[in-house]
């Protein structure tokens, strides 16, 4: 193909990036470190670094990032426990099963998002299915019910990428290990755990950075106390129309993201040098 | 040493082995043969538990093995694709087994430098196994099941992985190992070359059965039926009818004699193809035809000779003095002879 031939090909996804991540990205940051002011839009070009430090140091934002950082966690905890034994279930199930299953973890996307969660509404209102079963206290608008939300979305993102994980791996190294005295729960320390990893850290990606920056679920299943920086994000937008504000949130949402990642690589590489000292 | 009894497993409809019983001696190489669908690699999983037999009983020096899950079974595999751990190094592999057995630290990696000394691959200890060449892995598959010194070592095809020429070299080279080491191996394979050199027994499986158990050289030359004269070595098979050493060919309106006499009536003669001659000269029984075609084995020149009825004889004529000696065009008459105690006889 000619010079000018690939160029143009490149053209494309190198454009769409361009025109879709990079520039309004670029703005953002170029809002953040704008100054406030009254008009459309309301902010005037300058440089400012106001905003960055008011959000990183006025408790409520820190607090609702931190609060952010809490239940993204505990749900990426929490979808792990839960979605590492369906998967692998799915994994060792007859091949004729695999699908049928695979399709069964998918199948709640066929609702609408909004459905789903006005479904659990439902469900967990004091006068709900759940609650009146199982004689529970008051479940809606509290952090349980969040957190319910939270993982029912979420664990298929986390179920899919360790389902592509193990479905690779050879069960002659299970069997190997095994066949080397290592009793079943080892088996699954020492070689099962340690092979998924990189469809831990894919699971784990995919629940961490859509639930930090989450606004919905909170907002219909969670208290009104609980105020996470999705929402803080949306009400400097929209009812502050503080455009300044409202990009520094989000300047510092993504450092958070971009952070998060790379210490859980360092640590998950700290882990596996001192496991390989065995 | 090892006892299988009346081994019975069924994966749904197919029965994979049908009441099988096997002897392991103490320090022996016993070698499973069979083609694919022989129940050979399934006997290997239910030894080491893979497998759960529907009937059947396995002891192992008076333990009986039947009841116990692999990681409890004094016996460790070598697996035909190795199945080394890609995440640990070749000394973390080999000292997997010493680890779990709640063998030291030390102790291990002092273990671990004599196997790697063992298979010769010394200094290779810190490497990952994605980096040793196909031959150097199948060392450290080997070191590995023989680290934790099983009383009884299982290896699924463990040549299989490798080109010709390392296969030759490796075969004398395990045969070596396990006499020094003195654990009993049973191998699995479907190679009847490799059966024959390395084996100190051979069990012929046929359909989840034992068709036959005996030393390499027993079964080649007095093979119990046609399945395993057919199936080590190839042999020309003719319909008989037996009367003690007289052995009349029907087909061929003539009697020949056999070293050793058959069961009386009708039976089969089976002929290996490089203890038959070309022209009959002091051989005690001769047979007429007509050569059809000859091909070049390398190692010798295999002649199809057909004979008055139809019936096809190979023979495998010597290339002790070259190629241009043993050369037959075809159409040639010629007479193919053999001794008495080239003749097998086998019940029909």
């Amino acid at each position: 193909m000619s010079r000018a031939g690939r160029r143009a090909v490149l053209a494309v996804p190198v454009g769409w990036l361009i025109l879709l991540l990079v520039a309004p990205l670029a703005i953002v940051v170029l809002i953040a470190f704008a100054l406030p002011a009254d008009g459309v839009p309301p902010y005037s070009i300058g440089f400012s670094l106001d905003n960055l430090l008011l959000v990183a140091s006025d408790p409520l934002y820190r607090d609702a990032l931190l609060r952010s950082l809490r239940v993204a966690g505990v749900s990426t905890v929490a979808c792990l426990v839960i979605g590492f034994p369906m998967a692998l279930a799915i994994a060792r199930a007859p091949p004729r099963w695999q699908n049928p299953l695979l399709l069964a973890v998918m199948l709640p996307f066929w609702t609408g998002f909004l459905m789903r969660i006005n479904a659990w509404i439902g469900l967990l209102a004091d006068d709900g299915l759940i609650v009146r079963l199982l004689g529970l206290p008051p479940v809606l608008y509290t952090d349980a019910a969040l957190y319910i939300g939270m993982i029912y979305t979420y664990l298929p993102f986390m179920v899919l990428p360790l389902y592509a994980r193990l479905s690779r791996l050879d069960p002659a190294l299970m069997e190997a290990a095994a066949d080397l005295g290592a009793p079943p729960w080892r088996v699954f320390l020492r070689v099962i755990l340690p092979l998924s990893l990189p469809g831990v850290a894919a699971g784990a990606a995919l629940v961490f950075v859509p639930a930090i920056g989450e606004y919905v679920i909170p907002a219909l299943l969670g208290g009104p106390q609980a105020e996470l920086i999705g929402r803080v994000l949306w009400e400097e937008f929209f009812s502050n129309r503080d455009w300044p504000t409202a990009s520094a949130v989000a300047v510092w949402l993504l450092v958070v993201l971009v952070a998060v990642p790379i210490a859980a690589q360092w640590v998950t590489r700290r882990v596996r040098q001192a496991s390989e000292g065995e | 040493m090892l006892t299988a009894s009346g081994l019975t497993v069924r994966y749904g409809s197919t029965t994979a082995l049908d009441h099988l019983d096997l002897t392991v001696q103490r320090d022996e190489l016993f070698v499973l043969l069979g083609g694919s669908g022989s129940g050979k690699t399934t006997l290997l999983r239910t030894i080491a538990g893979f497998v759960r037999p529907e009937a059947g009983r396995i002891v192992l020096d008076d333990i009986d093995l039947s009841a116990l899950p692999p990681h409890r079974r004094p016996v460790n595999t070598m697996f035909q694709s190795y199945a080394l751990f890609p995440h640990m190094s070749v000394a973390a592999n080999i000292g997997f087994g010493l680890r779990q057995r709640g063998v030291s630290r030390a102790e291990t990696r002092r273990r671990v430098e004599t196997m790697l000394a063992l298979v010769r691959l010394e200094g290779f200890g810190g490497r990952r196994p994605s980096e040793l060449s196909g031959g150097q892995q199948q060392r450290v598959a080997l070191a590995r099941s023989l680290a934790p010194s099983p009383r009884l070592l299982l290896l699924d095809e463990p040549m299989s992985a490798l080109d010709q020429s390392l296969r030759r070299d490796t075969r004398a080279e395990l045969v070596r190992l396990r006499r020094s080491l003195g654990i009993s191996f049973v191998l699995v394979t479907h190679d009847q070359d490799e059966a024959l050199e390395m084996a100190d027994r051979i069990g012929v499986m046929r359909d989840g059965r034992m068709a036959q158990v005996g030393t390499p050289a027993a079964l080649y030359e007095a093979p119990a039926g046609r399945f395993v004269a057919e199936f080590l070595g190839a042999a020309n098979i003719l319909s008989c009818v037996v009367d003690g050493c007289s052995v009349l060919l029907p087909g061929l309106g003539l009697a020949v004699h056999a070293a050793r006499p058959g069961v009386n009536g009708r039976g089969l003669l089976a002929l290996r193809a490089e203890r038959l001659r070309i022209g009959g000269d002091g051989a005690v029984n001769q047979v007429e035809g007509v050569v059809t075609e000859s091909f070049y084995a390398g190692d010798a020149l295999v002649v199809s000779v057909r004979l008055a009825d139809g019936s096809v004889l190979r023979v495998k004529r010597s290339l002790a003095d070259g190629l241009g000696a043993a050369l037959v065009e075809p159409g040639t008459s010629v007479r193919v002879g053999w001794q008495p105690d080239a003749c097998m006889l086998l019940p029909e």
